[in-house]
């Protein structure tokens, strides 16, 4: 579907609460003798669409997860509105905070509209059952990511970019004010990276929802996100608007990349571009 | 599609009260089966069919029953949370451990009624873990693969133990020599009544982890997203299989690859949802063993062959084909 014929859907229910403050307070994070985090600090600026980049191995897939609670924090915290996640009870987190990691598993057999359906685990227990609610909160967050035209095939039978689709979907089903996403990008054509970051932006602005994105690609980072951290051995190097920080000192000092930054004419936002011969 | 699951459901519990019947009209006197739904909802006990109906042939049946439904629900658990289409109670160790603790016990003089459930549950714990952390050991992991072959070994490992246990012990071997082949046969003691209570536990406890069951086959972190507790979960998965393997050895020994056949059985007809699978692999589990029970004791008639064997007739090729489709 063409973009301008598309019809704006309404991506969460109107009685979505407003976004929660994520902080990070000198977090450390590791893996058995290997320490990935060293007393990290960095605000998340709610409502907006923050891209986390960094050379492979820097820690941001590792800064993420421990955000998610799924790696515990060795010291400091993670705050949401003041409370450490980590204290937390996890479902009362699953509430304010979705997780797309890196590798989910679809497991064999289920189908899409069912995948998309336990992103409402969370909201339910043996008291609170599947309602009409979460009926409604599946088709909102189908529809949001133009994925009901294939509701009822197996998940495996998809492409790539579809696969991606589906996922979001189910973290959206969630219908969390935060989410975080881990390189939902890498590995697709260009063209579906495109359109899966304009579906990102979209839930972060018509929404208000904060999200915070681990990506590979530099160029779709700067060209969608509001915010940009850099990271680089565990450390956050620049925090701050595109602009400010996507600059060729940063890029050379995080990624050892000299590149020419340019402002793309039609948007003003940056774009940066390698040096051939230059090391 | 609710009124589709729900015909489905009632066909299948009305197959299993079919086969029931039929388990309890089978014997060394046939009895027909009219006389066995009379027995059962109109006993007489003047008349000796229901006299041997009600206190010989409806306990076997309901032993079948128990296992059947223990060891199928016990290798459901297993294979949703390793994520190991070979998972089951049998192939990796349980079954050997459990029925080694208990010739151990009884040879001990420590093998009372009440005592057997918990040594077998000892016993599939302790050779669980040997075999999980053989097969963590190997590199590359706990694969399907390594967990089998580590499971094997155990396996053989222990079941010689339990052999040189029974050489030793003449009387132990006499007592427990038909039960070892796994066997519905024996056990007409107050272990029956000590079992079912670890199973009923057991069963509860898989039906409340069921739905975060379904989770977890996304993924530990996807879980974790959804605000699953896993180390919370994989403890009550453990619980679960645990108590329901102990149920099963102490009523009917080691009876091997139910819990590998029937959980594959079921994800063919309803799919991958474990609120679903759970019961189901109950239902279907229990059928599959009083149908199992049946050929045992109809294949040789007048002897008896002991229904373990069966299960392992059965489950053996179709081991071989999951491991040529699957892995």
């Amino acid at each position: 579907m063409p973009d301008d014929t598309r019809v704006t859907i309404p991506l969460a229910s109107s009685t979505m609460i407003s976004a929660p403050r994520l902080q990070i307070n000198e977090l450390s994070v590791g893996y058995g003798d290997l320490q990935v985090i060293e007393h990290l600090t960095l605000d998340i600026p709610t409502g907006d669409l923050t891209a986390i980049i960094g050379p492979n191995g820097c820690g941001k897939s590792t800064l993420l997860k421990a955000m998610a609670r799924v790696l515990p924090a060795r010291a400091g915290q993670v705050l949401l509105d003041g409370q450490p996640v980590h204290n937390m009870q996890t479902r009362d987190v699953a509430k304010l905070m979705a997780l797309l990691p890196q590798a989910p598993v679809a497991p064999e057999g289920l189908c899409v509209r069912e995948l998309v359906a336990q992103g409402r685990f969370p909201h339910q227990s043996f008291i609170r059952q599947w309602s009409r609610k979460d009926t409604d909160a599946v088709a909102r967050a189908m529809a949001a990511t133009d994925t009901e035209c294939f509701g009822d095939r197996s998940v495996d039978a998809l492409s790539g970019g579809q696969r991606q689709r589906v996922w979001i979907a189910m973290v959206l089903a969630q219908e969390t004010p935060i989410l975080l996403l881990d390189e939902p990008t890498t590995f697709l054509d260009l063209k579906v990276q495109v359109d899966l970051m304009t579906l990102l932006r979209r839930i972060a602005h018509e929404d208000g929802r904060t999200l915070v994105i681990v990506m590979h690609e530099l160029n779709v980072a700067a060209a969608f996100a509001d915010r940009v951290v850099m990271m680089r051995d565990g450390m956050v190097l620049a925090a701050g608007a595109v602009t400010d920080v996507f600059t060729e000192g940063n890029l050379a000092e995080v990624f050892g990349l000299s590149a020419t930054v340019l402002s793309d004419p039609e948007t003003g936002r940056p774009v940066c571009i390698p040096r051939l011969g230059a090391r | 599609m609710t009124g589709r699951r729900t015909a489905i459901c009632a066909l299948a519990l009305a197959g299993l009260l079919l086969i029931l019947s039929w388990h309890i009209s089978v014997g060394a006197k046939a009895i027909p089966l009219t006389t066995v739904v009379q027995a059962l909802l109109f006993y007489d006990d003047t008349i000796f069919d229901h006299v041997v109906i009600r206190d010989l042939r409806l306990p076997r049946a309901l032993m079948a029953v128990a296992v059947g439904a223990g060891l199928s629900v016990a290798g459901a658990l297993m294979q949703g949370v390793t994520h190991n289409p070979l998972a089951d109670p049998g192939l990796l160790g349980l079954l050997a451990g459990a029925s080694l603790a208990v010739v151990l016990g009884t040879a001990l003089g420590i093998g009372s009624a009440a005592a057997i459930p918990p040594l077998a549950a000892f016993g599939a714990l302790v050779s669980g873990a040997v075999v999980w952390s053989i097969a963590m050991a190997i590199s590359g992991g706990a694969t399907p693969m390594t967990l089998v072959l580590s499971g094997a070994a155990v396996t053989a490992f222990l079941t010689a133990l339990t052999a040189i246990l029974l050489l030793i012990h003449q009387t132990v071997f006499e007592a427990l020599r038909v039960w070892l082949t796994g066997s519905l046969a024996g056990r007409p003691d107050q272990v029956g009544l000590w079992a079912t209570g670890w199973l009923l536990a057991g069963l509860v406890t898989a039906l409340g982890v069921a739905r975060k069951i379904t989770t977890l086959a996304m993924g530990e972190d996807t879980a974790t997203g959804l605000g699953v507790d896993v180390a919370k979960l994989q403890m009550a998965v453990l619980f679960s299989v645990v108590a329901l393997t102990a149920s099963a050895v102490a009523l009917a020994g080691p009876m091997g690859f139910v819990g590998l056949v029937v959980p594959h059985m079921v994800r063919l007809i309803i799919g991958y949802d474990y609120r679903l699978i759970v019961p189901w692999a109950a239902v279907v589990g229990a059928t599959y063993m009083l149908l199992a029970d049946i050929a045992a004791r109809m294949l040789l008639a007048p002897i008896e062959v002991s229904t373990g064997l069966i299960t392992a007739l059965l489950g053996a090729p179709i081991f071989v084909w999951l491991v040529r489709t699957r892995l």
